[in-house]
């Protein structure tokens, strides 16, 4: 934001003016407070971190309090987020709390996808966000803010270097979030181990081209403490909930047969450190950070992804309106493309099966008139047979009365032959 | 463990404090401070709008208000200039304060209610504001978002005349035609024009017309804390504030005030008795900036936004259809548009199919009673023609059988007719 300070300067419009008294702006950013007061603050923490390394213990220390907390088991088959929000209070300053655990980090046998869980659920977040923001009616003001503002990551207190899980995750995550990595159960490591492990992490992480929160410096109010601390990271932390009595005062405090690690000594680990950065100087540029550069960055990809630009082809710039409107045009083709689409698939399928039937139709005519065809030869050759029959009755009648007449005749003949030889026979 | 805000405010400045020096075991108590320390390094915007006829003493109260000389020989107000339509010009200036950097836009309507005829004079005005929500709306919905200055307008400062009877018909029309687009904040200019009793009977009548006509003018917001609501409610009882600028310096029992020499007295800016101008300077600048900023963004500008979007996603259809669904952005909407079209085509889809299979069905239904008649038919023929085959065949075979007896017949009688002829020609040879 510097540099827009300068710029403004810079302006040739705005002409600085002096005042001849006490105005009484000067108590804007006290308005700007009492506002943030009243509304409350936000605030969401993911930590990362393998099953029983400690993480629980640790938010419950940071915040004084005891968040309900569940064991998990090793034998969860995939990685799981579990999100929980509590409302903390100090003096007139209200918090709204998320602390996400990862549940069943590294514990799979195969942990390529491991990450992925994690990941999904920051883009969720900043999703969830994206769409309020795109709203025609959005109430960003009330809205809750539950996109991820700081990752803890845990690093197991091997001593030696980080593991391959570590440095995969951590590039994933590195755009999406703030990463904190912090060394845990640092009780664990000695004094020049300790340094050891931080420079063989520091440098592991910045040869893999790992981007973790850096500390703001651009503020002079801070700017001194938060270089100092920058030199620390990863802070190596203890948790512990339980109470020790040491000397006069209870202290919270791992106690061991040869001493008691004191959590906040910072002799003994950089809890204290932690918290002062996390929580009473960097809160605020951690969700500032969150939002102006992580959110941006999703929000400039996915919008990209559905096809907005800021510029169309000829390089002009685009309002928001046109690009709508053209992607409303679009879609409004797209239905009537759709629509006109199933009409054709129809209006084919209707030629087809009418095509069928006809076929079909034409099929039954043809054999109708095979069948008639048929029929027509049956019934000729009958004809035939009937026409023959007659034929034959009738040269049988006339070869019938033929022979009757000659019967008939020679019986005459024959009668007068006979009548003649009777008579012969009685002349005789 | 009782840490309050003042004591954290107080060490802004004096570098790093460990949660324990504060007290806090958790350390939020810081948080406010981080918010404090922030917003100074990023330094506020501010845009007011003073709205009225020429010679209301408007440019004379922006430089009281700010104790500066916005408008000067170099830099003259809109009253030094005559304009013959209404115009809306802005001036810049950075001003800081106790570490405090304010960039303060004043923006003036030279020649606003100076003409005969004024119908449509708050045009230009409604145009500037409109376009300046249009350009944080372009800055806010970009791609690649750098930046956004906001240059919307915060607030609008009305100045009715001091005529000691009620609004006019202009103050009513524009006041109703920008309560939903900027903070409009009624004054009653160059109020040491009117008596003290005067002010009040002009007051009621102005705020029981404001009532009547509707207006919205900006409203204080309750606090939780009773102390500030009794102070807010004794504020808004004094609306609309009547007000009275200097650019002048005069002393008065010692003291170096601003004020207006009369023949008669000093009419003192900053006095309390003599004006509302504190009250107007405290609310404005000392406790209410930011508020004003907050309403603007969170309502007239989103209540501008949804109306452009909506203008867009919406266009040809039916208004009465839309309002349900204004709570999405128009992607979303059009996502739901095409879930609803999907299904109307199933559902078209499944009709043409249905009346499709009936019509596939009738049809063949029909082949297949056409084929049974031409079934039956040819069974029918069939056996009329196996019947006739039946009967001619027995008619041939009784035939035949008649044939053959006759023609066995025939075949005796040719034979006793040849006997009998043989014999007759034996009997006939013996015989001769």
């Amino acid at each position: 934001m510097a540099s827009s300070d300068v710029a403004r300067q810079l302006d040739k419009n705005i002409r600085p003016l002096n005042l001849a008294g006490h105005v009484g702006f000067d108590s804007l950013p006290d308005q700007l407070v009492n506002k943030s007061i009243c509304q409350g603050f936000c605030f969401n923490i993911l930590c990362i971190g393998e099953t029983g390394i400690g993480k629980s213990t640790l938010m419950d220390t940071l915040f004084n309090t005891n968040f309900e907390n569940f064991e998990s088991s090793h034998f969860e088959p995939q990685v799981k987020l579990r999100a929980q929000t509590y409302d903390l209070q100090e003096s007139n300053v209200r918090l709204r709390l998320t602390v996400v655990n990862t549940v069943g980090f590294g514990d799979q046998m195969n942990k390529q996808e491991s990450y992925q869980p994690v990941v999904d659920y920051i883009d969720r977040q900043f999703e969830s966000y994206l769409q309020e923001e795109l709203k025609i009616k959005r109430s960003l003001h009330n809205y809750h803010d539950s996109r991820v503002h700081a990752c803890l990551y845990f690093i197991s207190p091997s001593g030696h270097s980080l593991k391959s899980l570590d440095l995969v995750t951590m590039k994933k995550l590195d755009s999406k979030v703030n990463i904190i990595p912090v060394i845990a159960k640092a009780d664990t490591i000695s004094k020049s181990e300790l340094h050891k492990f931080k420079i063989k992490i520091m440098s592991e992480l910045v040869s893999n081209g790992v981007q973790i929160y850096q500390f703001p410096i651009d503020d002079e109010t801070v700017a001194k403490v938060n270089t100092s601390m920058n030199g620390h990271l990863p802070f190596a932390v203890v948790g512990s909930t339980e109470e020790v009595m040491l000397g006069t005062k209870m202290v919270k405090a791992r106690q061991y047969p040869w001493g008691i690690v004191q959590v906040e000594n910072e002799s003994h680990c950089d809890f204290m450190k932690l918290r002062e950065m996390l929580i009473c100087v960097n809160m605020e540029d951690l969700r500032e950070q969150t939002h102006t550069r992580h959110y941006e960055l999703y929000r400039r990809c996915k919008l990209e992804e559905m096809g907005f630009k800021d510029t169309d082809p000829e390089c002009k710039p685009v309002s928001l309106q046109e690009t709508y409107e053209a992607k409303r045009q679009e879609f409004l083709l797209e239905l009537q493309r759709r629509e006109d689409e199933m009409r054709q698939m129809f209006v084919q399928r209707v030629k087809e099966k009418e095509a069928e039937l006809k076929e079909a139709e034409r099929e039954l005519q043809s054999r109708f008139e095979q069948l008639k065809r048929l029929h027509a030869d049956e019934k000729a050759t009958l004809e035939d047979k009937k026409k023959a029959l007659e034929d034959d009755q009738v040269s049988f009648s006339k070869r019938r009365a033929a022979a009757q007449l000659l019967q008939g005749q020679s019986l005459t003949a024959n009668g007068k032959k006979d009548k003649d030889r009777k008579n012969d026979d009685m002349t005789n | 463990m009782s840490v309050n805000q003042a004591s954290a405010i107080s060490t802004v400045g004096e570098g790093h404090m460990t949660a324990m020096e504060l007290g806090g075991l958790r350390g939020l108590a810081n948080l406010p401070n981080q918010v404090y320390r922030k917003s100074v390094k990023r330094g506020f915007e501010f845009t007011l709008m003073v709205v009225g006829e020429s010679g209301l003493g408007k440019s004379t109260l922006i430089n009281s208000l700010f104790l500066t000389d916005l408008y000067s020989k170099d830099y003259p107000g809109p009253s030094q200039r005559i304009k013959k339509t209404v115009q809306v010009e802005q001036s810049k200036v950075l001003i800081k304060e106790g570490g405090v950097q304010l960039t303060l836009t004043i923006v003036d309507t030279p020649g606003f209610g100076d003409a005969v005829d004024n119908s449509n004079c708050w045009q230009p005005v409604i145009n500037y504001i409109d376009s300046k929500c249009e350009d944080f709306l372009n800055a806010e919905s970009r791609v690649n978002r750098r930046s956004m200055p906001d240059n919307r307008v915060h607030c609008c400062l009305y100045f009715i005349a001091p005529s000691g009877h009620g609004l006019k018909p202009l103050d009513i029309e524009f006041m109703k035609r920008l309560h939903d687009k900027v903070n409009v904040i009624p004054l009653i200019a160059k109020a040491d024009t009117l008596t003290p009793e005067e002010c009040q009977l002009f007051k009621k009548q102005i705020m029981k017309e404001i009532q009547e006509h509707k207006i919205k003018i900006y409203e204080f917001p309750d606090t939780e804390d009773d102390e500030d609501n009794k102070l807010i409610r004794k504020i808004k009882e004094k609306m609309p504030l009547a007000v009275v600028g200097s650019n002048v310096v005069i002393e008065v029992n010692g003291k170096k005030v601003r004020g207006r020499q009369y023949p008669w007295g000093v009419a003192e800016v900053e006095n309390g008795e003599h004006c509302d101008f504190t009250v107007l300077r405290n609310m404005l600048i000392r406790t209410h900036m930011q508020n004003l900023k907050d309403v603007t963004n969170n309502v007239h500008y989103e209540n501008y936004r949804s109306k452009k979007l909506a203008a867009v996603t919406c266009n040809g259809v039916d208004n009465s259809k839309v309002k349900g669904q204004l709570t999405k952005s128009p992607l979303a909407q059009m996502e739901e548009e095409r879930r609803e079209h999907v299904m109307k085509m199933k559902k078209m889809e499944a009709e043409m199919e249905q009346v499709f299979e009936m019509k596939v069905k009738e049809k063949k239904q029909k082949l297949k009673d056409s084929e049974a008649e031409l079934e039956r038919r040819h069974e029918q023929m069939k056996r009329n023609l196996e019947a006739q085959y039946k009967e001619l065949e027995e008619k041939r075979r009784v035939f035949e059988e008649e044939k053959i007896n006759w023609e066995a017949q025939q075949k005796i009688l040719e034979q006793q007719k040849l006997d009998a002829s043989k014999s007759k020609n034996l009997v006939c040879v013996l015989f001769f």
